[in-house]
């Protein structure tokens, strides 16, 4: 860790266009707990929308229920109508900051990997989010199936300078 | 109302809920609702390696650790306070094909016939759990996202790339569970 130039930290960040996070200001480390209550009300929807559940997905991928069609289309209307909002009205966060959106920059990994990812959806009947509420539920065996995602995660950053982009 | 809650939830119903969580989490911390990171944080703090990738500082984004560490205490008091009693529900011509592999029971919401500690050993197992679990991981990495990233957070911030990522987890997920899929059930 030590090794990081600081300017660097945030570029290597962003390689990951999901997590660029940014803020100024310093919190202690229990305000995280704000975000672990988040999850737990997350978490309880997916399972009582049996989002987690395989038998969706293979439902979903053979066209044979709405379900995860509703769920995932009415999310996005809510979130765009919301990203809208704090747009138009430059709404700040609790803490007064204002509010920061990235746009990710086109390259193939999000059509190879796209692909790829859609293939473990449907094997599994999970994306990472239903993983870890898996778990939960007792279904043990899934902590497994985790290992194997992080165990991919780890391959894509060893052979990342290698793969089309 | 617990009656109510124990019910599966409809799709109108958990679908505002989770789109929700986009503006939830930028106001209470600018933070990008986007789960398949954690795995990413997760190797730079565990097993960095000296891979460039994972050279950072994951402790700005320990929220993210939080959160998915909710979203297994979620699972678990779902199950613990609000089960469903009865079988998971499903289209009859899907059950009249899981027949055909030997999947009948719908207690769980994992078929546990092929989900299972046991079916670890045999190479159908295998390729479900742990080929399968190796997809999602190097794939959500490799695209940049996976569903709440790329299909929600990018689509509620218009990204046209967001759009091609959904488009091809569609695709790849209509070929596995369509052409693929029924062959490796069968093994």
């Amino acid at each position: 860790m030590s090794t990081i130039v600081p300017e660097n930290d945030a570029e290597i960040r962003k390689q990951d266009s999901i997590c660029t996070n940014e803020t100024q200001i310093q919190h202690p480390s229990w305000y995280n707990l704000k975000y672990l209550v988040v999850g737990i009300l997350f978490g309880i929807v997916f399972v009582k929308a049996e989002i987690i559940s395989w038998f969706r997905i293979q439902e979903m991928f053979r066209l044979q229920s709405f379900h995860m069609y509703g769920v995932i289309g009415s999310a996005v209307v809510v979130g765009m109508v919301s990203v809208f909002l704090i747009k138009k009205f430059k709404i700040k966060t609790i803490y007064g900051e204002p509010v920061h959106f990235d746009n990710t920059p086109f390259n193939k990994g999000q059509i190879y990997g796209g692909l790829l990812f859609g293939f473990g959806w449907a094997i599994t009947g999970a994306c990472p989010g239903p993983l870890f509420a898996q778990i939960g539920t007792g279904a043990t065996v899934t902590i497994i199936t985790l290992l194997s995602a992080i165990a991919g995660t780890w391959v894509y950053g060893l052979l990342r300078n290698k793969l089309p982009h | 109302m617990i009656d109510w809650l124990k019910q599966p939830w409809p799709w109108y119903v958990a679908g505002p809920l989770i789109g929700l969580t986009v503006p939830t989490l930028l106001l209470i911390g600018n933070k990008r609702f986007g789960i398949s990171s954690s795995l990413r944080h997760i190797c730079a703090a565990c097993l960095p390696a000296k891979i460039p990738y994972f050279q950072y500082d994951w402790k700005k984004e320990i929220w993210n650790l939080f959160f998915v560490f909710g979203i297994f205490l979620g699972g678990i008091i779902a199950v613990q306070c609000l089960a469903n009693p009865l079988p998971v529900a499903v289209n009859p011509a899907l059950a009249a094909e899981l027949k055909t592999y030997g999947i009948s029971n719908y207690d769980a919401l994992i078929p546990i016939e092929i989900f299972n500690w046991p079916a670890l050993l045999h190479p159908k197992g295998l390729i479900l759990m742990v080929v399968g679990g190796f997809l999602v991981g190097f794939g959500t990495r490799y695209a940049g996202g996976c569903t709440s990233g790329h299909a929600i957070t990018g689509l509620s911030n218009l990204q046209w790339t967001s759009l091609v990522a959904t488009i091809c987890f569609m695709v790849g997920g209509f070929i596995m569970a369509n052409l693929i899929l029924p062959l490796i059930l069968s093994l």
